[in-house]
């Protein structure tokens, strides 16, 4: 069943990377005259426009890039002189770090916020949940970013300047899984540790607030509509204790449909993080895309929007894997 | 504009009674609604007449008065160059209302024509839309937007084209599955056997009865597209300065939060919170006139 879910995702990935090679292509601004430099004879220009493969036509241009795609080979990026592969191994994990500690506050608190608020509607825990549901979905990332900066960093002085993933005093830990919260607690660094997450704390908060919102209104939703329906009554009636009740007949069906929201909501967090990035000097692939744009450079825009997606594609497989897991009924069909 | 949604909202089985009573019973209904559309009105004017009200010329700087705190002669203080931000926020509502709805309205004419289509006739026009929709969304929709504002170029019209093309998808999805379960009503039959063509059966027939959905997608997609413009402006793409622009006014005043300038940024923010914030309450309110199931 895995595998015919991983056939059905290629014409994704096919369609991804036909349209990455149009959109890069397509970059205005000539990078070969960007590199040559301003005093750069016209020579000099074409021969750099030569080197780069950018003389030959569009249809030969893409078979490169497939033959290099085969190979893992991204490109090199022309501002860091590195290979974009290398440049995005260095900066995914950054993303990551950031974008699951984000989405595991939401979840830890949007499922409970959900089945309370849908356990006593109207009560003020129901009232509060759609007041941060509302609120969740107005607020813009970078908006809420500044704010907590101006309160926890200004005001309350809580947390250390926005400005990356460690103080400029700590060096990160040694390179093992690239997540510093993992690497620093693998050499035993305990104060580094505390510098990471404190470093962590108000990017991940910003991105969970702003993921916070879908979830708890969807968790709301559906268990309002199971913890009507007749079977939950029935096992009331049959005396079942409440919790079981809840947890194990109700929040079990109720979360068929919060699973599938989450694709949509990692879609979401995957373009807030560019931004959260830029707010906190985050060194991660979203800033590392930024620059490169305004740069016209090619290859790291092209290996990001690929990354993003392929990234993408491969999250919506993880969910209707977790989907079959959690509905006994998906696997009885397949 | 919500005269429109009324009107088409018409039911089915009764005589409509007059537009004024209908818009009276939708505001009504629920305050929280009464008090969404009392913003909107707001900021239609403001981004109507902005420009000849504002106390101050919104590009005019001033060395003498840079970074000043709110204040009588300010109300939002100033900026960093001495410019008012109460005016700047004034007159950037034309252009932040213009570019998402104009990003609305194209996804909206071009969703809705594909996805009827699609739905109507099946066969090649329909896996040929469903394969550009899945397409799209195989993409984070952001991270897509930003590439095609920076492929086409760093210009306003290209933030509304991406906004646009981000969009497309939940108009065409939405169009294909309102035409598909009206395909074999009864009234559409009727319309058939007295003698209409498809493409008028289509057009005149079957989706006016699909547009009430449809407008409660219109205005909860409004919001979005206010905030994807002003991300988009947030980040260097699009909008340039000194242009004012929501979005580009918290970019500039990001800098100032951490030396305690909190005015610069989050005033023009708050703005853009209250716009989306408008949107979506009426996105609510219209939905849960057309189905009260859904009310949340």
């Amino acid at each position: 069943m895995i595998w015919r879910r991983l056939l059905a995702a290629l014409p994704s990935v096919a369609g991804i990377i036909v349209v990455t090679f149009v959109l890069t292509r397509a970059l205005p601004g000539d990078p070969a005259a960007y590199f040559a430099g301003p005093a750069a004879s016209r020579e000099a220009v074409e021969e750099i426009r030569a080197k780069l493969g950018l003389d030959r036509s569009l249809s030969e241009q893409f078979l490169l890039y497939l033959g290099d795609l085969a190979r893992g080979d991204l490109g090199t990026s022309l501002t860091t002189g590195q290979p974009v592969l290398s440049d995005l191994e260095v900066r995914l994990p950054a993303s990551l770090e950031l974008t699951m500690a984000a989405l595991a506050f939401a979840i830890a608190v949007a499922l409970p916020l959900g089945i309370l608020a849908a356990r006593h509607p109207g009560s003020w825990i129901d009232h509060l949940t759609r007041l941060i549901i509302t609120a969740g979905v107005s607020l813009p990332v970078f908006f809420t970013g500044l704010i907590l900066v101006y309160i926890f960093y200004y005001l309350l002085g809580w947390v250390p300047a926005p400005l990356g993933r460690l103080d400029a005093f700590s060096a990160p830990p040694p390179p093992v899984t690239r997540f510093f919260l993992i690497d620093s607690l693998l050499a035993g660094d305990i104060a580094l540790f505390r510098a990471a997450l404190a470093q962590l704390a108000l990017p991940a908060l910003t991105l969970g607030l702003f993921a916070l919102a879908p979830i708890a209104r969807m968790t709301r939703a559906s268990m309002l509509g199971i913890l009507s329906s007749d079977f939950i009554r029935t096992a009331r009636t049959a005396g079942l204790a409440p919790r079981t009740v809840l947890v194990t007949y109700a929040l079990r069906n109720a979360l068929l449909p919060v699973v599938t929201l989450l694709g949509m909501v990692f879609s979401f967090l995957l373009g807030a993080n560019v931004v959260v990035e830029k707010v906190f000097a985050w060194p991660g692939i979203g800033s590392y895309a930024l620059e490169a744009l305004i740069a016209s450079n090619y290859a790291p825009v092209q290996g990001f929007v690929l990354m993003m997606a392929l990234l993408y594609v491969g999250l919506n497989l993880l969910i209707d894997i977790l989907y079959s897991l959690i509905d006994a009924r998906m696997r009885i069909e397949a | 504009m919500s005269v429109d949604i009324t009107a088409s909202g018409t039911p089915t089985w009764r005589r409509p009674p007059g537009i004024a009573r209908r818009v009276r019973y939708v505001l009504t209904e629920n305050p929280v609604t009464l008090g969404a559309f009392g913003l909107l009105l707001l900021f239609v004017v403001l981004a109507a007449v902005g420009p000849w009200i504002v106390p101050y010329d919104p590009l005019a700087t001033n060395a003498a008065r840079t970074l000043k705190p709110p204040s009588a002669a300010h109300w939002f203080g100033t900026d960093q160059v001495g410019r008012d931000i109460f005016s700047r926020v004034i007159v950037a509502t034309r252009l932040d209302l213009a570019i998402s709805l104009s990003a609305v309205a194209l996804s909206f004419a071009f969703g809705s024509l594909a996805g009827a289509c699609a739905g109507f006739y099946g066969g090649w026009s329909e896996r040929l839309v469903s394969r550009l929709v899945d397409t799209i969304m195989a993409y984070p929709l952001f991270v897509l937007a930003m590439g095609i504002v920076a492929a086409l170029g760093n210009t306003v019209t290209n933030i509304v084209y991406a906004t646009a093309i981000i969009n497309f998808p939940f108009y065409a999805r939405m169009a294909r599955a309102e035409v598909n379960v009206r395909r074999e009503a009864g009234f559409v039959e009727a319309a058939r056997l007295a003698g209409n063509s498809g493409a008028r059966v289509l057009a005149v027939h079957i989706f006016p009865n699909c547009l009430p959905p449809m407008m409660v997608q219109v205005s909860l997609n409004l919001g979005w597209a206010i905030l994807n413009a002003a991300t988009l402006s947030f980040i260097g793409l699009g909008v340039r300065p000194p242009t004012p622009e929501w979005g580009i006014m918290v970019a500039d005043g990001a800098a100032f939060i951490i030396s305690g300038e909190w005015w610069v940024a989050s005033l023009p923010g708050l703005a853009l919170m209250l716009a989306v914030f408008c949107f979506n309450l009426l996105g609510d309110g219209l939905r849960d006139l057309i189905d009260p199931r859904r009310r949340t």
